[in-house]
C-alpha cells in the first residue's frame, strides 16, 4: 500500500508525540504529581503508530495497562489524557479512571485496561458488533507477551476464527511481563506461531520499524474489512522504561537495554526520512518544538483543571 | 389469562424482545440447536436464525467478554451461562469489565447486556452445578441482580432486563423451570428494583427469593391455619434492593425472617438484615432470623441435599420463634 510523504511525516509526528508525552509523564510522576501507577510506552511507539494510521474513528481498539501510545495514535487528545492521568475532572474519564482506564467512545477507544488479557474478548465482541451490523469496520486488539499466555486470549482467538470476525490481534512482544521473561514464560519462540493453532495468518514483524508495522497492519486490517476474518501480528519490541514507573528493572541488564535503544524506532525513522528528503533538519526541529508546546499546553491545562467534586463520587454507576 | 411454565415465560420474553429490537442477540452453550439445556431458548434459532442465536464453544470468558465488547458497541446481548457455577471462569469479564466500564470511563460507556444463569439445588447436580451465588454479584457496584420466583415475574423482569442499559445478572432457579403460573400474553414489563408482596399478612414479614418464595408461601399457608398471618415479600431484584417495601412491611409486622437458598454466611439475607436493623431497629419486636443453607458446598446424596435446602418446617419454626420473642 502506497504511503504519501505527508503520511510518513504524520507517522513520525505521532511517534514523537507519544515519546514526549511519556517522558513528561515520567517526570511528573517522579515529582509526585501522579497518583497510582503509570506504565509507559517509551520505546514501543512504532507499534501503535504503524497500526492506528490504518484505522478510522469508527474502528475500535482495545488497549492495555500500557495504553498511552495506543490512545494517542488513535487520535486521543493529550490535554484530556494528561488531565485524566492527574485525576482531574476534565480528563477523558472525568478523573474516575486514571492512566489504566482511559477511554473515548467517540474515537473508538474501548479503553485501556488494568487486567492483562481482558482486551482480546472485548475486541472480539466489538468485531462481532461490526459484523452483525453489516459495517466494514474492524477492531484491533493490542495485547502483550504476558497476555498471550492468558486463557482469555486463546478463547478470543478461537471464537474470532470460528465466527470469522473482523478483529486484528496485534501482539506487542517486549519480552517481559514485569520480571517474567518470555524465555521462561513461553515454550515457543514466536507468539505469532500460535496463529496456526487458530487457523489465522500470523506474522512476525520488527516492532521498532514503523513502516514494517504499517504494512503488516494494513494487510491484516484490509483482510478483516473484507470479511476474511482475524489475523495475528507479532511486533518484536522493547520498553525503555520499567514495567511501571519506579520499577528498578533488576530482571534485565543494562547491556540489553542499550542494545534495544540502538534500535529506537524514532531516530531510526527520522534518519530514514532525512535520507529520503521527506524531512529536513529544519522540519525536524519545527516538529520537535510544536510537540513540546502541545505537551506543555496539555500539562498546563491539566494543572489548571479542578479535581472532581466529592459529590461526583456516586455518579455514573448506572445508565 | 394463559398459563405457562417459568421456562416458557422466559422463552416468550426472548421472542418478544428479539422481534422488537434487531440488536438483541442470544449466545451461549447449546442455546441454538438444542434450545438450551433447560429449554429456555427453544425455537429461537428457527425463528431468528444463526446470526442472532449463536451456539458457542465451551468458552465462558469469551462468551461473556465478547458480549461486553459487543454491548459497548451497540448490540444488546442476552447471554446464557449454563450454570451460575461456571461464572468463575468468566468472572473478570463480568465484574472488572462489564460492571466497571461505565464508571471508570466517566459515564461514556453503555453495557446493555443480560447474563442469564441457572442456580440452585434440588436435582442432585452436586457442588459445582447447584450454587446460589447472588451475593457475589450483589457485592459488585455496577451490576444489577434479578432473581424471579414466578413465571409472570420472570417474563416481565427479563423483558425489563433486556431493555435496561446496564449489565444485568438474571438468576433462574433450576427447580422453577417447570413451575406453572398465569402469565399475561404479549408484551409487558416488570420493573427492576421493585419488590412484590406475594402474600399479605400482619404478624411476621418473611422476605424470600427464588425457590424459597414458594417454601415461604407453603409455610405461610400452614401457619394461617394456626392463626399466624405471614406476609411474604419477594424482592425480585437484589441489586438495587427495594428497601422501602421491605421496611414498610417490617414496620407493620415488627418481625422479620429471611429465607434464601444461598449459604447463610455473608448471603443476601445478611444485607437485608443489616438494612432492617439499621433503619427499623425500634420497630422490631424480635431478632431478625435467617433461614438459609448451611456453610458447606452442596452435597450430592439426596437426603443430604434435602437437609441443605431451606425447608417449610424450618421456616415455620423460625416464624414461631420470632412470634414467641
Amino acid at each position: 500500500m502506497q504511503i504519501s510523504k505527508e503520511q510518513m511525516i504524520d507517522l513520525y509526528k505521532t511517534m514523537c508525540k507519544i515519546r514526549s508525552f511519556e517522558i513528561r509523564v515520567s517526570e511528573l510522576f517522579a515529582a509526585g504529581k501522579i497518583p497510582g501507577f503509570v506504565h509507559l510506552y517509551a520505546g514501543e511507539e512504532a507499534v501503535a503508530t504503524g497500526v492506528c494510521v490504518n484505522l478510522l474513528n469508527s474502528d475500535y481498539i482495545t488497549s492495555t495497562h500500557r495504553g498511552h501510545g495506543h490512545l494517542i495514535a488513535k487520535g486521543g487528545d493529550v490535554k484530556f489524557m494528561m488531565s485524566e492521568v492527574l485525576g482531574k475532572k476534565t480528563g477523558y474519564c472525568k478523573g474516575k479512571g486514571g492512566s489504566m482506564h482511559i477511554a473515548d467512545a467517540d474515537l473508538g477507544i474501548l479503553g485501556a485496561n488494568g487486567i492483562v488479557g481482558a482486551g482480546p474478548p472485548l475486541a472480539t465482541g466489538a468485531a462481532l458488533a461490526c459484523q452483525y451490523q453489516g459495517k466494514d469496520n474492524v477492531a484491533v486488539c493490542f495485547f502483550g507477551d504476558g497476555a498471550s499466555n492468558q486463557g482469555t486470549t486463546h478463547e478470543a482467538m478461537n471464537l474470532a476464527t470460528c465466527w470469522k470476525l473482523p478483529v486484528v490481534f496485534v501482539n506487542e512482544n517486549n519480552m517481559y511481563g514485569i520480571s517474567s521473561c518470555t524465555k521462561n514464560s513461553m515454550c515457543i519462540p514466536n507468539i505469532a506461531d500460535r496463529a496456526a493453532a487458530y487457523d489465522m495468518p500470523g506474522v512476525v514483524v520488527d516492532g521498532n520499524d514503523v513502516m514494517a508495522v504499517y504494512e503488516a497492519a494494513s494487510e491484516a486490517i484490509k483482510r478483516a474489512r473484507q470479511g476474511q476474518g482475524p489475523s495475528l501480528i507479532e511486533c518484536k519490541t522493547y520498553r525503555h522504561r520499567g514495567h511501571f514507573e519506579g520499577d528498578a528493572c533488576v530482571y534485565r541488564t543494562a547491556a540489553e537495554l542499550e542494545e534495544w535503544k540502538e534500535k529506537d524506532p524514532i531516530p531510526r525513522f527520522q534518519k530514514k526520512l532525512l535520507d529520503l528528503g521527506v524531512l529536513t533538519p529544519k522540519k525536524v526541529q519545527e516538529i520537535d518544538e510544536s510537540i513540546k508546546k502541545e505537551i506543555a499546553d496539555a500539562e498546563r491545562f491539566a494543572e489548571d483543571s479542578p479535581f472532581p467534586d466529592p459529590s461526583e463520587l456516586t455518579q455514573d454507576l448506572y445508565t | 389469562m394463559p398459563t405457562m411454565t417459568f421456562a416458557q415465560a422466559l422463552n416468550d420474553a426472548h421472542k418478544i424482545e428479539m422481534t422488537r429490537d434487531p440488536n438483541v442477540y442470544v449466545a451461549g452453550e447449546d442455546v441454538g440447536v438444542y434450545g438450551g439445556i433447560f429449554g429456555v431458548t427453544a425455537g429461537l434459532l428457527d425463528q431468528f436464525g444463526a446470526k442472532r442465536v449463536r451456539d458457542t464453544p465451551i468458552t465462558e470468558s469469551a462468551i461473556v467478554g465478547t458480549a461486553v465488547g459487543a454491548a459497548s458497541c451497540g448490540l444488546r446481548p442476552v447471554i446464557e451461562l449454563m450454570f451460575v457455577d461456571f461464572i468463575g471462569v468468566a468472572m473478570d469479564q463480568l465484574f472488572n469489565q462489564a460492571a466497571k466500564m461505565k464508571y471508570m470511563f466517566g459515564g461514556k460507556a453503555k453495557i446493555p447486556m443480560v447474563l442469564r444463569a441457572t442456580c440452585g439445588a434440588g436435582i442432585g447436580a452436586a457442588a459445582q452445578h447447584s450454587q446460589c451465588l447472588e451475593a457475589w454479584f450483589m457485592h459488585v457496584p455496577g451490576l444489577k441482580v434479578v432473581i424471579p420466583s414466578t413465571p409472570s415475574d420472570a417474563k416481565g423482569l427479563l423483558i425489563s432486563a433486556i431493555r435496561d442499559d446496564n449489565p444485568v445478572v438474571f438468576l433462574e432457579h433450576k427447580m422453577l423451570y417447570a413451575s406453572e403460573g398465569e402469565v399475561a400474553a404479549g408484551e409487558y414489563t416488570t420493573p427492576l428494583g421493585k419488590a412484590d408482596i406475594k402474600r399479605e399478612g400482619k404478624d411476621v414479614t418473611v422476605v424470600a427469593t427464588a425457590q424459597a418464595v414458594h417454601t415461604a408461601l407453603a409455610a405461610a399457608e400452614q401457619l394461617a391455619g394456626e392463626g399466624i398471618s405471614v406476609e411474604v415479600v419477594d424482592p425480585r431484584t437484589l441489586s438495587p434492593l427495594d428497601e422501602d417495601t421491605i421496611l414498610e412491611s417490617v414496620r407493620k409486622t415488627h418481625r422479620l425472617v429471611i429465607v434464601h437458598e444461598a449459604v447463610k454466611f455473608a448471603g443476601p439475607g445478611a444485607e437485608i438484615a443489616a438494612v432492617v436493623a439499621e433503619k427499623a431497629f425500634d420497630r422490631l419486636d424480635a431478632p431478625i432470623l435467617r433461614i438459609a443453607a448451611p456453610f458447606v458446598p452442596v452435597p450430592f446424596s439426596p437426603p443430604l441435599e434435602k437437609e441443605f435446602i431451606p425447608s417449610t418446617e424450618k421456616v415455620i419454626k423460625a416464624v414461631k420463634t420470632v412470634m414467641e420473642s
